[in-house]
């Protein structure tokens, strides 16, 4: 017999195995909306009140925010006591896109198309982004029985009606023409001998809109976004991270504070129109959660925005994937694609009960998971991780031998990297930080509210999921979005005239930091997290 | 007491716990990562690694992330390696064989000795998928690369100084656009909303009050 877990997760095994051919008869019911109410409200992580702090300064003063979030708002700046001559300029370009992700590549490719003279800052190598590990796919509705209306309909009832209106709407109407844009850009997707994409249902959808290419849907659109944005000879300035926005007189963004993460040298960037393209902040680990985020995942644009002004919105609102990995240790919170679902596999509990629909929304389904660890139902692994089964045999059953292979061949290497054949045995999992639901408050249009030329796209932007994001609306709000930020700040930077630069806002902040008595004795934005273990 | 094996990081030795990865072991021995880091979970390539086992002759590639440190392994990290990416227009270019003697001429230097293929951190027939590239057989290509990360392993091992991952991508580009089939149902929804189609709808949507957004979403049906 094939055993690659220790004696007590292969006992449970045995009773996923017994309960299998019932389970694959029938389908689990699909909760009501009152007993989704009920489940998050007891088991979100969002509903811990242990697990937040009051935010003390700036234009969400009173609001709540992760503690470890809040505590990076309330850090002083890393350029404070730096002597940093800003007329100094080392780059003037029209669009400075902070980022190089996803969002932050197809802005900077739009801009380009535009006429603009853009130029991509970015912490780490361009492409080094969640983006890249995006691995289920990317919805759009355009197939007969579907269309951008009920699009609009899942998404926003699946961020529980918090979304902005005019957001949501732009994310599924420019949808199919996102989709068409990166075809044509040579991305892979799925599809059949005629052309018809392959799609499947993810979490939430009420129509079967997810397009992949295989399980590295992301990585698929990230190597060609990065390919084009090369082939355009864009500059990108690697391994630089922006560590404070700069202003101009007239309140106006007028560039950038620039840190080499190498030598630690600042340098200048001028720019007419600046884009905050930064991502997301798994590595914040709020709650003590394992993540599925890239390492520079830190939050660092939303301090950039917040400290020169520009709201939050929903930063309250973390997503956690209910299936990260929870066993072997090595590969703890890594992502397990909500594809592996898609394709046919059962949330099972230790006793082998399918204990929900594998397709509840992400916020419901991770309560589900969170209530069965805590209820006695799920399964230790060694060294004390709890977990319930993905039961992934199930999905060779359905779609035929050879299916996880061909489908998610990601996991399935993933897992046989550690002698783990998901096509013999369930997974073990527990839900992983995966998202920032919440980020910097813009309008329609992609700017942010509250500064003329600074805009804000990708994860590091809020209220386009509302209070909880869909699998596969965030490949698609990176593209449409980032493309939206490319074409409007090169728009926009052919009438911004800009005054004299300066950083007065960083100093006002700090007077303000004083002034409620806050020292956390950190800087921020945090730019890595602190992995390294010191002896003494 | 936890199992603690010995490493070699650039040729120091670090008494680390033996069940964690080459990336987890260097921080637990009290480096920071700048270079050489990046998604952490084997989808990016940022850390490329080569290492050999005391006492043996074979040299062997990785990923930091995804390889779980073994006693006596002597770690170099790879953060950067000059591979070579030709810049072509996507619009202008043609699925011809033509393309890759004009771009990437080297791979016909290829001396089949496999190392590529040796090297591959994700496992990939690498020599056969330039192979593939060599007669113009794009879509064959594509499939075979598809699974490439970009890590540069087979790049650094190459004596023809063939930058593989590069022509893995041109390969995908012209396949995803030029050789795979056009989508109709695709380039109809995008005719449908650029039409104005779905602007009085979206609209009467956005202007529903939330009860009633509520019943409708509660109530959808939704496809089997």
């Amino acid at each position: 017999m094939y055993t690659p877990y220790p004696e007590n997760m292969m006992e449970s095994v045995k009773k996923v195995e017994a309960t299998r051919a019932e389970r694959m008869s029938t389908e689990p019911r699909r909760l009501t909306a009152d007993e989704k109410d009920a489940l998050l409200k007891e088991f979100h992580p969002d509903y811990n009140p242990e697990a937040f702090a009051e935010i003390k300064v700036g234009p969400n003063k009173g609001q709540k925010a992760p503690i470890e979030l809040a505590e990076m708002i309330h850090s002083t700046s890393r350029i404070l006591n730096e002597d940093i001559d800003i007329t100094k300029i080392d780059y003037d370009v029209d669009v400075l896109v902070i980022g190089g992700g996803g969002a932050g590549s197809s802005c900077a490719i739009e801009a380009h198309n535009a006429g603009a003279d853009v130029m991509i800052v970015t912490k780490l190598r361009i492409g080094d982004a969640n983006t890249m590990m995006a691995e289920g796919g990317i919805q759009a509705a355009d197939k007969e029985n579907d269309s951008p209306v009920q699009h609009y309909l899942d998404c926003f009832g699946g961020g529980h009606f918090a979304a902005r209106p005019e957001l949501v709407k732009r994310l599924v109407m420019e949808a199919p023409d996102a989709i068409k844009w990166l075809n044509e850009l040579g991305v892979m997707f799925d599809k059949d001998g005629d052309g018809r994409m392959v799609t499947t249902h993810g979490g939430g959808t009420s129509r079967k809109r997810m397009h992949a290419c295989k399980d590295y849907s992301g990585a698929e659109i990230m190597r060609t976004l990065r390919d084009e944005v090369l082939n355009r000879k864009i500059p990108v300035v690697e391994f630089t991270s922006a560590v404070e926005i700069i202003k101009d007189e007239k309140g106006q963004a007028a560039g950038a504070v620039l840190l080499n993460m190498e030598t630690g040298d600042y340098s200048v960037a001028r720019a007419k129109t600046v884009v905050i393209a930064t991502g997301g902040a798994g590595r914040m680990h709020y709650q003590g959660f394992p993540t599925s985020n890239h390492y520079g995942a830190t939050a660092d644009g939303l301090i950039l925005g917040y400290r020169a002004g520009v709201p939050l919105l929903y930063q309250d609102s973390i997503q956690y994937h209910p299936t990260g990995v929870a066993y072997p240790v090595q590969m703890l919170g890594a992502l397990v694609t909500e594809k592996v679902r898609s394709v046919g596999a059962q949330l099972v509990n230790g006793n082998g009960e399918a204990y929900i629909h594998p397709l509840e929304t992400r916020d419901v389904n991770a309560s589900g998971v969170i209530r069965e660890c805590r209820e006695g139902r799920g399964v230790e692994a060694p060294g004390g991780q709890k977990g319930v089964w993905l039961d992934t045999p199930m999905i060779e059953i359905l779609g035929g031998e050879g299916t996880i292979e061909k489908r998610i061949p990601a996991m399935f290497r993933m897992y046989m990297n550690y002698g783990i054949d998901m096509r013999k045995v369930p997974i073990l999992i527990y839900p992983t930080l995966h998202y920032q639901n919440g980020g910097l408050e813009i309008d329609g249009e992609g700017f942010t509210k509250t500064i003329p030329n600074l805009l804000a796209a990708g994860e590091a932007a809020g209220g386009i999921h509302g209070r909880n994001r869909l699998m596969g609306n965030s490949l698609l709000d990176v593209i449409v979005f980032g493309r939206n930020a490319g074409k409007k700040a090169a728009a926009k930077a052919k009438e911004v005239e800009l005054g004299t630069m300066n950083l007065n806002h960083v100093t006002d902040y700090d007077e303000e930091l004083k002034g409620v008595s806050l020292d956390t004795g950190d800087v921020s934005p945090k730019l890595l997290p602190k992995y390294a273990r010191h002896e003494r | 007491m936890e199992k603690m094996v010995n490493v070699y990081f650039s040729g120091k030795k670090y008494s680390v716990p033996a069940d964690l990865t080459i990336m987890t072991a260097m921080e637990y021995a009290g480096y920071t990562w700048k270079r050489g880091c990046g998604c952490r979970h084997g989808f990016c390539g940022a850390c490329a690694t080569i290492y050999r086992i005391k006492g043996k002759n074979e040299l062997k590639t990785c990923l930091a992330c995804q390889t779980q440190v073994e006693e006596g392994m002597y770690v170099a990290s790879i953060p950067f390696f000059p591979s070579d990416k030709r810049t072509y227009e996507i619009e202008d270019i043609k699925p011809t064989q033509q393309i890759m003697m004009e771009l990437y001429p080297e791979i016909y230097s290829c001396i089949g000795c496999n190392a590529c293929t040796k090297a591959c951190t994700q496992d990939l027939n690498v020599m056969q998928y330039i192979a593939y590239a060599q007669r113009g057989e794009f879509e064959k290509c594509a499939e075979e690369s598809f699974d490439c990360i970009g890590c540069g392993c087979c790049t650094v091992r190459c004596p023809a100084g063939i930058s593989h991952p590069h022509v893995g991508v041109l390969a995908r580009r012209l396949t995803g656009k030029y050789i795979a089939p056009k989508t109709e149902h695709l380039e109809n929804r995008v005719e449908e909303v650029n039409r104005g189609e779905y602007d009085e709808l979206i609209e009467q949507i956005m202007q529903k009050p939330i009860t009633e957004l509520k019943e409708l979403y509660n109530t959808r049906e939704i496809e089997k």
